[in-house]
């Protein structure tokens, strides 16, 4: 499974009812990530980027991703 | 000399109380040494604020010790005012509306 595919399912699984598509943006492990989720209502910036990191952690430890980009919404 | 994790977190907290604004960086702010890190400098710059900056690439501990300190697992980072304020991505949207510019400012 693509990277991206399998980060696209760690973050959808983790924000149920959210809006996630994840894109690569180079080379397989450079990607950008778009959440729109309930779950960021009132929380700072960092605070919603950290419940994006959280799931898909251990491939940015290993290093299989090397950047990931996050653009958060909180909706309603 | 060998340096220790302990005499590593120091210098790290250190930095990060000393200097109003920090930025934990790949590379320095004349020879950005990653794409995300040359892009945070220039919002700063841009932003027009003293800021002090630390490459981590020399040892591979600094950037794990500052993770497990910060909860931020990617490099750049930028703290203020001993608090980290986020990475490239979240510097940016704040740069771009105005509210970096404020928070960095020099406290009146």
């Amino acid at each position: 499974m693509a990277l991206k595919d399998q980060v696209q399912d760690l973050l959808q699984a983790a924000f149920p009812g959210g809006e996630v598509s994840v894109v690569d943006f180079g080379g397989g492990d450079h990607l950008a990530a778009h959440v729109r989720s309930p779950q960021f209502q009132g929380l700072p910036l960092i605070a919603q980027h950290k419940l994006v990191y959280a799931p898909v952690q251990h491939l940015i430890d290993t290093g299989e991703v090397h950047a990931l980009k996050i653009k958060t919404e909180a909706s309603t | 000399m060998i340096v220790t994790e302990d005499q590593i977190r120091e210098e790290l907290l250190a930095a990060i109380q000393g200097n109003r604004v920090m930025l934990f960086m790949k590379g320095t702010p004349e020879m950005p040494r990653c794409g995300f890190s040359a892009q945070t400098v220039r919002c700063l710059e841009a932003a027009g604020a003293p800021y002090a900056a630390m490459d981590i690439l020399p040892d591979p501990r600094i950037r794990q010790v500052l993770s497990a300190h910060s909860g931020w697992p990617t490099i750049p980072q930028l703290f203020v005012d001993g608090e980290l304020v986020g990475g490239c991505d979240i510097v940016t949207e704040l740069y771009e509306s105005g509210e970096l510019q404020q928070l960095v400012a020099p406290a009146a």
